[in-house]
Parts: C-alpha cells; structure tokens; sequence
C-alpha cells in the first residue's frame, strides 16, 4: 500500500510541477492523471498493490467532498436570498447536461457501421 | 467540574483532531444511513454527511475556518483520489478507444450545455452577476472549477458549494434520467454522469459497476480540461 500511495503522490507531484512550469490551464492531479495511465500503458498494467489501493481510495471518494461542501455555512446569506435561482439553475442544467451528453452519444454510436 | 469541561472544549475546538474525527464519523453516519435505506439516491452520504456538519458547526458557533483546519487532511486526499483515476480508465482503455467519435462529440456537447444552461437560467431568475459566474464551472470537479471561478469573478468558495450539490443532483436524478430516455448502455451512461456530475457522480457510478466508473472518471477528467481551456474564452461573451 505505502509503494502505490508513494505513487500517486508522485505523479501528483510531477503534475504540479508540470502544470506551473509549463503554465498549463489544468490542476496539477487532473495531470497527474494523466501521467499515471501514460505509466499504466508503458508498463502493461498496475499491479496487484496498486489496483488494490486505488480502489480503495475510490471506494470512498464522495467523503473526499464532505469538507468542501460544508463550505456551504460561509454563504447561507446568498444561498438563502437567491435559493430559487440556484436550485432551479442546479437542477434543469444537470438534466439537460446528462440527456443532451447521452443523446449526442447514442446518435454518434448508432450512425456508426 | 463546569471549568475543565470547558477548558477541554477550548482545547478540542483548536486542535485539527476534532475537525477530522466529526467528518469521518459524520460520513460513516450518512453512508450507514444510505446503505439501510437499500442505496436509495435521495439518502446521498454527502449530502447528509454535510447537513450533519454543517448543523454541528451551527449549534456549537464553530467557524468553518476552524473545522477545516481538520477536515483539509481529508480534502487533501481528492488529489491523489483523482491521480488513482488512471486505473480504471487504463483497465477500460479498449472501449474508450472504440468510442472515439461519441466521447467527443458527446464532450462538447454535454460541456457547453452544462455551462451556458446554468448561468442563463440563474439569470432568467435574477440572481446577481457573482452567482452566475460562481456556477459556471459547477459541473468540474471542485479544484478545477474554483480556479476558474476565480478567473471570471465568481466566488471559489461558493462555488465548491455549487459543484458538490451539482454532484449530488446528478447522483440523485440520473438512475431516473437514463430510465426515462431509455439509455441502457452503461459506457453512456457512466460518461454522461461524469460530464454532468464530476466527482460524486463518478462515485455513484463506481457503485453500479466498473465500467459505468471508468467512463465516468475519463468525463470527469475530460470535462475538467475542457471547461478550463473554454469558459475564460466563452465567459466574455457569457459576461459582457
């Protein structure tokens, strides 16, 4: 577990470093990402420590949200005056993103040989 | 026996510890909870875990600034969460590379809609310019979307709010979406939680099955790009 957990960390920090030398518009785990699975593709695969421990981490990624969602205490005041706003705003726009994705998807697979 | 019961408050509600320990045990509460109600999308474990927290916050007068000084440890941890992301993807790698054609088009699509629909509706229904820039990006995962939120005179911290009732949302209504429009394929349905629901829509997808993850971690991570490279550029027509 420590080896792959030094991994990840690893390729977070070269996706830091990367991202601030380089002035890219990206965060620096989004590019750690991305030189994780350039690594997966060199070596053919994780191995068994890290399938393990990464889905782990994933396993209870939605807690890694808890701290940041709490956040919603410092805005109340705002929450409280436009509520209709951003409630309705939340809700039609996660709709039409998921159909209009899903649909666009279904067409370009269907058009397809 | 009042004053160490207060001279221990005093210490607790300084030190990290106590910030840690409540969002771990508020979580566990929230995903028991969730598991009792048979997985049901509307007992959403952020959402309760969040609800508890922030009521404890309310009831003790516990500044956010101070419970964060604990609970950072474990938002420190969405970074390497997020680099363990390859794994999956790497795992599904075969069918992302047949879907070449649909994943973008499907990308564009969807990234455009989940911007430019937030802010028009907010704007139909009055709320004020910051608002409107603080939900631009809630559709990205929640570091990517307040370093844009702050490029484009939004609120970073209200819109870490946003995205995570974004990605509540879309873990709530998205079984009941894709059963109304009759999308059945679980790549599809994994890519388009992921592109309208980061994170937490992954994570809801991890709990179907691997592949509907997978998809939904590579929309994440898509998504994330794309709404960084774009919403600076379409933000000044959004904005003028």
């Amino acid at each position: 577990m420590l080896a792959a957990l030094s991994l990840l960390l690893v390729c977070q920090l070269c996706g830091e470093v990367l991202v601030r030398w380089l002035a890219l518009p990206v965060p620096g785990p989004v590019a750690g990402m991305l030189l994780l699975f350039l690594l997966l593709v060199l070596r053919r695969g994780p191995d068994e420590e890290l399938r393990s421990t990464s889905q782990n981490l994933l396993k209870h990624l939605s807690l890694l949200f808890v701290p940041a969602g709490t956040g919603i205490v410092l805005h109340l005041d705002r929450v409280g005056e436009q509520w209709l706003a951003l409630l309705l705003s939340l809700l039609v726009s996660t709709v039409l993103t998921l159909l209009v994705t899903a649909w666009v998807m279904h067409l370009c697979t269907r058009s397809k040989p | 026996m009042t004053q160490p019961i207060g001279e221990l408050w005093v210490y607790l509600s300084a030190s990290p510890l106590l910030g840690l320990t409540v969002t771990l045990l508020a979580y566990q509460l929230a995903h028991s909870l969730y598991l009792r109600s048979g997985q049901h999308p509307l007992a959403n474990p952020v959402l309760i875990a969040v609800a508890i927290l922030a009521g404890l916050l309310w009831l003790t007068g516990t500044g956010y600034e101070t419970y964060f000084a604990g609970a950072q440890f474990v938002h420190f941890l969405l970074g390497p969460a997020t680099v363990a992301l390859a794994v999956p993807l790497y795992t599904q790698f075969r069918r992302v590379r047949s879907m070449l054609l649909p994943i973008s088009a499907g990308l564009l699509a969807g990234s455009a809609t989940a911007i430019v629909s937030a802010v028009l509706i907010a704007r139909l229904f009055d709320a004020d310019l910051a608002t409107q820039a603080s939900l631009a990006p809630k559709s990205v995962t929640t570091p990517i979307a307040m370093g844009i939120a702050e490029k484009i005179g939004g609120l970073p911290s209200l819109t870490a709010v946003l995205v995570i009732f974004t990605g509540v949302l879309g873990a709530i209504i998205a079984g009941k979406v894709f059963a109304i429009a009759r999308i059945g394929d679980p790549a599809i349905r994994g890519f388009s939680l992921g592109v309208a629901s980061h994170g937490i829509g992954t994570a809801r997808a991890f709990q179907i099955d691997e592949q509907t993850g997978a998809f939904a971690a590579l929309a994440m991570g898509l998504n994330g790009l794309l709404t960084a490279l774009l919403l600076p550029v379409i933000a000044n027509w959004l904005f003028q």
